[in-house]
């Protein structure tokens, strides 16, 4: 997801304006970050990143009024707004009108989901790219492996970390290790290179095995052959895969044909075949 | 000269939540009540998906990170082109107990 909020906030505690009590700050914080804003606790000293744009600072003021704030190099709109006697729930409110139009990610409405690659584990060997139909993987300039679409990844569809024979892809959303990122272990390292299988499954016999079903159903069912039936049979052939908790019903029903899935699977396999070739060899 | 203190990052997994609520309402709490500043973002995961330069700027100076397995947080910083130094800490809210995590951090003021 591209969207930015170059916007955050500052819980200001410091001269001009009161302490806040510790419930009365957790509330407000736990509030705001739910509903998606990073908030600094900080005096004075709060530093500002590059590419930030605005900043919003909430205290109780000393008199009830929110100062005029400018930033004296004019990189950064500054506003303040006095929070006394405000809920949890208005502040924020208050926070979103003040955002105003800039967009952001909402949570409950997107979830980030994409493969974070462990590079002290990675061996880039390529499978993960090989393996990818939604093109979420790609090669830097340098021959590395790389994430580079990952708003193509399909939400909670972990696959393609069981593909990778070192352990090296992450969903740090996953529910259990060593995928969400605990410390691999060496029988994981044992159970996921035998799984490497899967690749293969995926990439031949997997489509193959597709395709003949698909034929199959012409032969039977060629008059009443429909696309909701094709659907059907590739999702008998993905159950094992499902029921392992690999493939989500949702990932499944937004395949593609059998032979778009087939080129995709080709021009996934040359491009990590290319990049292989290009690689300079290990040195020993 | 000594090293500056390092500073303080909690992680909220906003949008899908991974961290027990009571776990991170817990350290979330201790936090709010201890003297030390600290900053707190929705959700890590959220940040280096979009690859937010604000991560670039918390990597830039010792921290200690509050969010899940440091394997995990360690490279969704990298994926954001914003490596963490060496000298980074942890504390997994997955792993540890509120009391446990709170032990590890600035007492309450
Ligand atoms: S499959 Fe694993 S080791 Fe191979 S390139 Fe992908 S992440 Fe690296
Ligand atoms: S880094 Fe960990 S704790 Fe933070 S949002 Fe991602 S999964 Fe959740």
């Amino acid at each position: 997801m591209s969207l930015s909020p170059e916007f955050s906030v500052l819980l200001y505690e410091g001269r001009g304006s009161q302490a806040l009590p510790p419930d009365r700050r957790f509330a407000l914080c736990a509030a705001l970050l739910d509903r998606g804003y990073s908030v600094s606790r900080a005096g004075l000293g709060a530093r500002l990143a590059p590419g930030q744009t605005s900043l919003l600072v909430l205290a109780e003021f000393d008199d009830g009024h929110a100062p005029d704030l400018e930033d004296a190099a004019h990189a950064i709109a500054l506003s303040a707004c006095d929070i006394a006697g405000l809920s949890p729930d208005a502040v924020t409110d208050l926070v979103e009108r003040r955002r105003g139009s800039q967009p952001m990610n909402q949570p409950g409405l997107w979830k980030p989901w994409f493969p974070v690659i462990d590079y002290s584990r990675c061996t880039n060997c390529m499978q993960c790219l090989s393996f990818c139909l939604f093109d979420v993987y790609g090669v830097s300039k340098d021959g590395k492996l790389q994430v580079q679409n990952n708003d193509n990844c399909k939400t909670n569809c972990p696959a393609c970390s069981r593909v990778c024979p070192e352990v090296a892809i992450m969903f740090p959303k996953y529910s259990s290790g060593p995928i969400n990122g605990e410390p691999v272990s060496d029988s994981d390292v044992k159970r996921e290179k035998m799984k490497v299988d899967i690749s293969a499954l995926l990439g031949g016999d997997l489509y193959a095995r597709l395709r003949e079903r698909s034929d199959e159903a012409k032969t039977r069912f060629s008059k009443e052959r429909d696309a909701s039936k094709a659907l059907a049979e590739r999702k008998k052939c993905l159950t094992k895969l499902m029921a392992e908790g690999m493939i989500p019903a949702d990932v499944l029903a937004s395949l593609p044909s059998p032979e778009e899935i087939q080129r995709r699977a080709t021009a996934a396999a040359a491009k990590a075949e290319a990049a292989l070739a290009a690689a300079p060899s290990p040195q020993p | 000269m000594s090293s500056p203190e390092p500073r303080l990052l909690y992680c909220r997994c906003a949008y899908a939540q991974v961290l027990p609520q009571d776990v991170k309402d817990g350290v979330l709490h201790h936090l709010c009540s201890a003297a030390h500043p600290f900053e707190s973002v929705a959700d890590l995961c959220e940040m280096s998906a979009r690859r937010d330069p604000r991560l670039a700027e918390l990597a830039s100076a010792p921290l200690t990170i509050i969010a899940c397995h440091p394997r995990a947080v360690k490279w969704l910083f990298h994926a954001a082109d914003a490596p963490l130094p060496d000298s980074t800490e942890f504390i997994n809210l997955r792993t540890l107990t509120a009391p446990e995590a709170c032990q590890l951090l600035p007492p309450p003021a």
